[in-house]
């Protein structure tokens, strides 16, 4: 009796449970991207609390994405690498060369072949580096794919290369500013930003935009007699994105009147970069062959090369890719610092690749997503930044970035083999120590 | 099989060595359209690393392939395809990470006008394909890490099916299958067969050989050790020249 009892009870229940699966796959939506969003809504809650009500205001939200766009622009690209089985160890050396040879080119060679202050100084900055970059990681990657040499290994060869030859142009560790007064506005200063309208009309893009992708996908897959999700799941998740891109603009951007002005600041234009980056990755690694051979080659190798896909040139244009992502970044950076200096970039390899394993890239490859990389490198600085705001000295930050990292890991690992408990367990121990480390580094 | 007419495939004096080991040593075969011709052998008789010289996915280091009586040169999977060769491996040569339109149209993606991927014209025609080789498979979506078997194995054939191979060789292509499934590529090969598709089938089943091949090849250490018509031996006979390398009465 009372057995039959429960079991009826059991079977109801894991009918719910069922039904809600269901539903949740019906909308197709990523589950681990979803969970990032909630443990970012958590992290984001509990600095609110421990701060007293300084985190979720529209100052820091907005210097939040300011400061994560440098590090989330090169995830994008760290993705594509890890997922194709290698690893780019040079990122932060690199970005450091690359930035350091933009603020050459604006302060000693274009003004002392032709002078001060031309508008196109900027834009030959910028070009060089990018090519640079291309340049530098078609380098590394052509060692890589057609040398035969690991990944790991080149680039690690790249960390110590890049950064000796910024001391080499460096004249002893020399600080190269001030920028051009265009190229500073990448880096998302006082005047770096769209403004009250043009930020609205970006917001007013993104809308269309979201609800076109998601007609034209339903159209294409209906044209070929292919299932639909139901039309109000459909419609339900065009509403989100445009109530979700409108808050955040109203919230964020135009909430954040300028310290300087009193005006709305508007989007930054290093987020503006960071979003025009995500999408273009997003359509690179899943509407192009670039990004389906990438995939493939993570997944199986053999079968890739078996495929007739030119592997050794996909693999190489990971690394040309990651070069070019480098200069953006460094841009940015130098840009927001009006300066070059010598340590630029250092450690950012690490914030980087963390920022792309925060948000689910396997290391066994062929496992990863652009818009989960980019989530991560939020996630980071939000911890960074709210330690900061919590006065927490930078060692134990360091720690609780440590911590987080590790514990992320070992819960999609163990989710991915069905090990709820063991997740479990990974969480409740990543967050006491993290909570310990912040609350004896309280300062 | 007159000898007038001209063989699908001709490969001449095949040799592939891995350092000292020949793997493949001097081997001659011939494959003609309508037929199937099975290669047999004991574990590491040579007869993947045969195929694989065929396939594009190891080239030999000497001898000659002829398709329709013409020299080719096939040094890249891409240059067997485009001779009308599809291949289903004895390791299926799958990317579990991406769903069997993926993996189907994997290196011959169908692009919009944009040159972006035609997904939904990918998982169309690979809905397609898969209804006629196995009616129970649904999870188009899915990687393909999630499917079984013979789910994979349907992916693998539908490969070939769906890009109207002329050629097809079959490595172990049951290996991993149920009865059911086993029935189903029998199937399959009888309907390609008739036409007009030339297969080589490598298979361990003797069963399977017989009642499928027009033909029997035999390898050992590398070597053919002979290749008879099916109709002129017997099963033991076959089994002798798989294990001692006795070539029976009437083979050439
Ligand atoms: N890539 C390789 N590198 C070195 N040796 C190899 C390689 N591939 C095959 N061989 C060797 O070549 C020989 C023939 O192997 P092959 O795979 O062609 O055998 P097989 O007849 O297909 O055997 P099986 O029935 O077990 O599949 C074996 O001795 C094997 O060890
Ligand atoms: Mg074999």
């Amino acid at each position: 009796m009372n057995d039959s009892q429960t079991s009826e009870q059991h079977a109801n229940d894991s009918g719910v449970l069922n039904r809600f699966r269901a539903f949740i796959a019906s909308t197709e939506i990523d589950t681990r991207f979803a969970g990032m969003v909630i443990a970012l809504v958590v992290i984001w809650t509990a600095f609110h609390i421990l701060s007293g009500g300084d985190f979720l205001t529209s100052r820091n939200l907005w210097n939040l994405s300011v400061q994560s766009a440098s590090i989330a622009v090169m995830a994008t690209g760290m993705v594509l690498i890890i997922v194709s089985r290698n690893i780019d160890l040079s990122v932060g050396s690199l970005l450091g060369f690359l930035g350091y040879v933009m603020a050459m080119v604006q302060t000693r060679w274009i003004p002392d072949a032709f002078g001060f202050e031309h508008w196109y100084i900027w834009i030959v900055a910028l070009i060089v580096g990018i090519a640079l970059g291309a340049a530098l990681g078609a380098v590394q990657g052509s060692i890589i794919a057609y040398g035969g040499v690991p990944a790991f290994i080149v680039t690690l060869g790249g960390f110590l290369v890049w950064r000796g030859l910024i001391f080499r142009m460096g004249e002893q560790g020399q600080t190269l500013s001030p920028l051009d007064g265009t190229f500073q506005l990448i880096g998302g200063g006082p005047k770096g930003s769209l403004g009250e309208w043009r930020s609205w009309v970006l917001g007013l893009l993104g809308c269309i935009g979201a609800i076109a992708s998601i007609y034209f996908n339903r159209k294409r897959r209906r044209k070929y007699d292919l299932a639909v999700r139901p039309l109000p799941i459909d419609i339900g998740l065009a509403v989100f994105g445009c109530v979700v891109i409108i808050l955040g603009i109203a919230l964020i951007a135009v909430g954040y009147e300028s310290p300087i002005t009193g005006a709305p600041t508007g989007v930054a234009y290093p987020v503006v970069i960071l979003i025009a980056i995500t999408i273009g990755m997003v359509y690179l690694s899943r509407r192009r062959r670039f990004g389906r051979y990438v995939y493939a080659i993570g997944g199986n190798p053999e079968a890739a090369e078996l495929g007739g896909i030119n592997t050794r040139r996909t693999v190489m244009g990971t690394f040309v890719l990651m070069g070019v992502l480098c200069a953006v970044s460094a841009a940015i950076q130098t840009a927001r610092l009006n300066s070059a200096v010598t340590n630029l970039g250092v450690q950012n390899e690490l914030d980087v690749i963390s920022a792309a394993v925060i948000g689910g890239t396997s290391f066994a490859g062929g496992i990863g997503t652009i818009s989960g990389a980019v989530l991560g490198a939020v996630i980071m600085q939000s911890l960074r930044s709210g330690m900061v705001l919590l006065r927490i000295d930078s060692p134990s930050q360091d720690i609780v970035v440590g911590v987080v990292l590790v514990s992320a890991v070992a819960i999609d690992a163990a989710l991915r083999q069905g090990k709820r408990r063991t997740a479990g367990i990974a969480l409740a121990v990543g967050l006491v120590v993290a909570a310990l480390i912040i609350q004896t580094g309280r300062q | 099989m007159s000898d007038t007419k001209v063989p699908l495939v001709e490969l001449r004096d095949i040799r592939v060595s891995f350092g000292g080991l020949h793997a493949v040593d001097g081997v001659t075969l011939t494959l003609n359209p309508g037929e199937v011709v099975a290669l047999v052998g004991g574990n590491g008789a040579g007869k993947s690393t045969l195929m694989h010289t065929l396939a594009g996915a190891h080239p030999a280091d000497s001898g000659q392939i002829l398709v329709n009586g013409e020299p080719v040169t096939i040094a890249t999977p891409r240059d067997a395809r485009a001779q009308g060769i599809e291949v289903i491996y004895q390791k299926l040569a799958l990317a579990e990470n991406i769903d069997a339109a993926g993996n189907l149209f994997l290196g011959r993606e169908l692009r919009t006008r944009t040159g972006a991927l035609d997904d939904s014209a990918m998982a169309s025609a690979t809905r397609d394909v898969l209804k006629r080789l196995n009616p129970r498979f649904k999870n188009l979506n899915t990687p393909v890490k999630s499917l079984s078997g013979g789910q994979r194995q349907s992916v693998a054939i539908a490969r070939a099916v769906h890009f109207n191979a002329k050629i097809l060789i079959m490595d172990e292509p049951t290996a991993a299958l149920g009865p059911a499934e086993t029935a189903q590529v029998r199937e399959l090969i009888e309907q390609l067969k008739s036409e007009g598709i030339g297969i080589f089938l490598i298979s361990h089943d003797i069963h399977d050989v017989f009642d499928l091949a027009d033909r029997i090849s035999v390898m050992m250490q590398g070597r053919l050790v002979a290749t008879v018509e099916k109709s002129k031996v017997t099963k033991d006979e076959v089994l002798a020249m798989i294990i001692m390398g006795q070539r029976p009465g009437g083979a050439n």
